[in-house]
């Protein structure tokens, strides 16, 4: 088994390539990886309830660990509270935690 | 314990916010006591120029203090910097065919011409490699 840590940097409002990621997630946890999703910069958009974006619950619901960059929740005046239970809020120590550990690492 | 990180960057400067996370990345991987190898490719070769200044904002009646506009060569300078306080190994390699291109060969001290060979070597002897693409 091997570990992946996808890293989505895009507005899920802006580009197809947020959910092409979420899918790519799927795919890889489906043949038995595990997987970590990290939102940085306009990526984090997704993680507000009022936004509505699907692709994260389901993610989580399977399996995928999903992670958004505090610092840019900060930046868009997203509060912790705002933030969808699927995806946890952390500093990005974890993303280069996972880097260190050696997870096969993608950026989008 | 300490491992060599490889990061490779594309974008030029002043352009995206990839070119902030980068920078933290990588303070992070320095301040956790990895040695740290940048290859830059592309607009990403500008980042270090030598000559960038600061500016004052007249429309807002800033002066250059008042301002404190960054610039990206102070942000590589205080890595070099870094990286020899904690006395661990940082290499910044610019893509020399990507500075030919640019005319951007007038540098910080501490960053070297190289080739995407660099980059591979680099690679191999890494834990681990993060591109950051431009789109």
């Amino acid at each position: 088994m091997s570990g992946y840590l996808l890293i989505e940097s895009r507005d899920p409002f802006e580009s197809k390539g947020f959910a092409q990621h979420c899918e790519l997630a799927l795919t890889l946890l489906g043949e038995g990886n595990s997987v970590t999703l990290f939102l940085v910069e306009n990526a984090v958009l997704a993680a507000r309830a009022a936004a509505k974006a699907r692709d994260l619950d389901k993610l989580a619901k399977a399996g995928v660990r999903v992670l958004a960059d505090k610092f840019a929740l900060h930046e868009r005046g997203i509060d912790a509270r705002q933030v969808i239970a699927a995806v946890e809020p952390a500093e990005l120590n974890a993303l280069l935690a996972h880097l260190a550990d050696g997870a096969k690492t993608l950026w989008n | 314990m300490s491992k060599t990180l490889t990061f490779l960057l594309m974008d030029a400067p002043y352009e995206q916010s990839r070119t902030s996370t980068a920078f933290r990345l990588i303070d992070l991987a320095l301040q956790a006591g990895h040695g740290v190898r940048v290859f830059a490719y592309e607009g990403a070769v500008c980042l270090p120029l030598m000559h960038q200044q600061p500016h004052a904002n007249a429309i807002h009646g800033r002066t250059v203090e008042e301002e404190s506009h960054p610039t990206p060569r102070t942000w590589v300078s205080a890595l070099i910097e870094l990286a020899k306080a904690k006395g661990l190994p940082f290499d910044w390699v610019n893509c020399g065919l990507c500075v030919d291109e640019r005319g951007a060969s007038e540098t910080i001290p501490g960053v070297r011409r190289g080739s995407p060979a660099d980059f591979w070597k680099m690679n191999l002897e890494s834990v681990n490699t993060l591109v950051i693409p431009t789109r």
